[in-house]
């Protein structure tokens, strides 16, 4: 539904997007990582043609951004990150206005304005003037207006970004229930996010890409240093910490908790080498009852924090602004 | 049909935000007290002319005093200028308040043109002038009430269009000042200079000049106004002030095109 081949932007020297390539399926909702700054809303807006590329191309079902923007136009519903909203109307006089410029035909204008007032859920505010709504309401009203023509490609720039967790929790169940009928392309800084919501991430930094794949799988590639979990029976838990470090290819053993049941070991492990075999081995030759031998994924959070860590790192730039904590918990 | 429905969509909205909004109240306000105003010091002069007038009549001479020449006409000059100062107000917002809100973006992600919203807002604005033109001319209204050999009509027509003309011209060149700017103030000023410099061209407008003051002076909105406001209405200034309204549409086209490039 959407093909992005070597898009580059460059604003005067400095280049926001460089040279980022990706595909999204029809059906699928596509996440877009990265920290503030990283290219995520200029991607964005090339895709909706608010912005012409510098290089490369991007197609949005099968018509290119550059040479069909009306036809692009047509099939993309598009929330930037603060919603446009004109505070002196209503919220009906809005979606009547915005469904007159989608190009809604007359006779079928009023079912749809329903539909979006209906999904979104703001019946309750048709009549107020936007001004008087609340952020959340406004997002929502925004949201409304994005899916009002039934495009085939919604276009989400942080679509949760200052809600509260309650109104977060609604607008991610409502993107999950527009996925399927629409293709979604939807931005954030805010990890959860992403695992609850797509099906596919691509995390950009610095407007390249760094990494694309599942939730899950991006876990799985990441675990440069793979975690285990070791249950032992007994208090042994020194004897058991020495049994698991004389493991070749182990580099760090944590007790993590005692309980009457047993020990809790975490395990750290070179990148790349399963070495759960050759623990089990070591545990039981040692006499220890092995309770439980579990692979602990790392988490988006760390792998996001790893990736765009290194790559400062390498570059000698100035430190990312650090994905503020408050928010990766919101 | 679909160029058509976007451009119409686009002036409804921003007749909704002149309505809603203090601008066009206070536009029509402004406009038909000032018309008002001029009218009745115009009126009472042209009573204190035509006393006289009938005076010198009993000696055997004198004009017969026209209602258009003495009473319309210089009313028409008068809101020309009230034009020059209401104008700003009216476009200014059109484009700065879009881009200070980010709804420009709404608008540009939208299926329509630039071309199409350049053109719907400029005609929002033309229509609310123009409704404020008609309010005006109910003051008129009155002589053909009173007077006992009422004036042409004709030629007030051509006055009405003549101002029309005149003040879209503003409009047009204002539409475009209002794309350079996120602040309305700023488009607002920029907008009333810019207005100023084109119609003291017409002041260079001598026979005596040189060519290149005469050609100025010919690019001078106000210069073109003259015959109209008489009743004469020549294709050459009708095509003037035509090519003058799309030149500057032509520049708010650009000026948001060029926007997208730069941004």
């Amino acid at each position: 539904m959407i093909e992005v081949e070597n898009l580059t932007k460059r604003y005067g020297r400095t280049t926001a997007v460089d040279g980022i390539s990706f595909r999204v399926q029809k059906g699928e909702i596509l996440g877009f990582l990265g920290p503030n700054g990283a290219g995520k809303t200029t991607t964005m807006r090339i895709l909706t043609c608010y912005l012409p590329p510098t290089e490369g191309t991007a197609r949005v079902a099968g018509y290119d951004v550059f040479q069909a923007p009306l036809e692009v136009k047509r099939r993309v519903g598009y929330i930037p990150e603060t919603p446009p909203l004109y505070p002196d109307m209503d919220v009906d006089g809005f979606l009547d206005f915005c469904a007159k410029i989608k190009g809604v035909p007359s006779a079928s204008r009023k079912a749809k304005i329903d539909e979006a007032v209906e999904k979104t859920r703001i019946g309750d505010v048709r009549r107020k003037l936007i001004g008087q709504l609340s952020k959340g309401y406004r997002q929502r009203v925004g949201l409304a207006q994005a899916i009002l023509a039934n495009p085939d490609v919604l276009i989400l720039d942080e679509p949760t970004a200052g809600l509260d967790p309650k109104q977060i929790i609604e607008t991610r169940e409502l993107i999950k229930s527009l996925g399927g009928d629409h293709t979604i392309v939807l931005s954030t800084h805010i990890l959860p996010e992403v695992s609850m919501t797509c099906g596919r991430v691509v995390i950009i930094n610095k407007g390249k890409v760094v990494a694309e794949d599942t939730p899950e799988n991006l876990t799985r590639r990441l675990r440069g240093a793979g975690a285990l979990r070791v249950d032992v029976r007994g208090e042994a838990a020194s004897a058991a910490a020495e049994a698991v470090r004389s493991v070749p290819g182990v580099l760090s053993v944590r007790a993590r908790a005692e309980s009457p049941e047993g020990t809790t070991l975490e395990v750290e492990a070179e990148a790349g080498r399963d070495v759960r075999a050759e623990i089990a081995r070591a545990v039981v030759s040692r006499g220890l009852d092995l309770l439980a031998l579990q692979q602990v994924g790392m988490s988006l959070e760390e792998i996001f924090l790893h990736l765009t860590t290194t790559d400062t790192a390498h570059a000698e730039a100035p430190p990312p602004p650090p994905p503020a904590s408050q928010e990766v918990t919101a | 049909m679909t160029a058509l429905r976007n451009v119409w969509a686009i002036v409804e909205k921003e007749w909704r935000h002149y309505f809603g909004s203090p601008i066009a109240y206070v536009a029509l306000m402004v406009w038909t007290l000032l018309f008002g105003i001029f009218f009745y010091f115009a009126f009472s002069l042209f009573l204190r002319q035509s006393m006289m007038a009938a005076q010198q009549m009993e000696f055997g001479g004198g004009p017969k005093m026209s209602l258009n020449e003495w009473l319309i006409r210089p009313v028409m000059h008068n809101m020309a200028v009230v034009a020059l100062f209401l104008a700003p107000m009216l476009t200014m917002r059109l484009f700065a308040e879009e881009k200070r809100q980010g709804t420009i973006e709404l608008l540009a992600t939208a299926p329509i043109t630039d071309l199409q919203i350049v053109v719907g807002k400029f005609l929002a604005a033309v229509g609310l002038y123009g409704l404020m033109i008609l309010a005006g001319l109910l003051n008129l209204a009155l002589i053909w009430h009173y007077a006992s050999t009422p004036p042409e009509w004709k030629p007030v027509l051509t006055g009405a269009l003549a101002l029309l003309l005149f003040g879209s011209c503003f409009l047009a060149l204002g539409v475009f000042v209002s794309t350079l700017t996120r602040n309305q103030i700023v488009a607002g000023i920029l907008s009333f200079c810019l207005f100023l410099g084109v119609w003291t061209l017409g002041w260079a407008d001598d026979p005596s000049a040189g060519p290149l003051m005469r050609a100025l002076a010919y690019l001078g909105v106000t210069t073109h106004m003259e015959d109209m406001v008489k009743g004469v209405v020549d294709l050459k200034d009708v095509v003037f002030y035509l090519s003058f309204i799309a030149f500057g549409l032509f520049l708010a086209h650009e000026s948001v095109q060029s926007q997208r490039w730069r941004a």
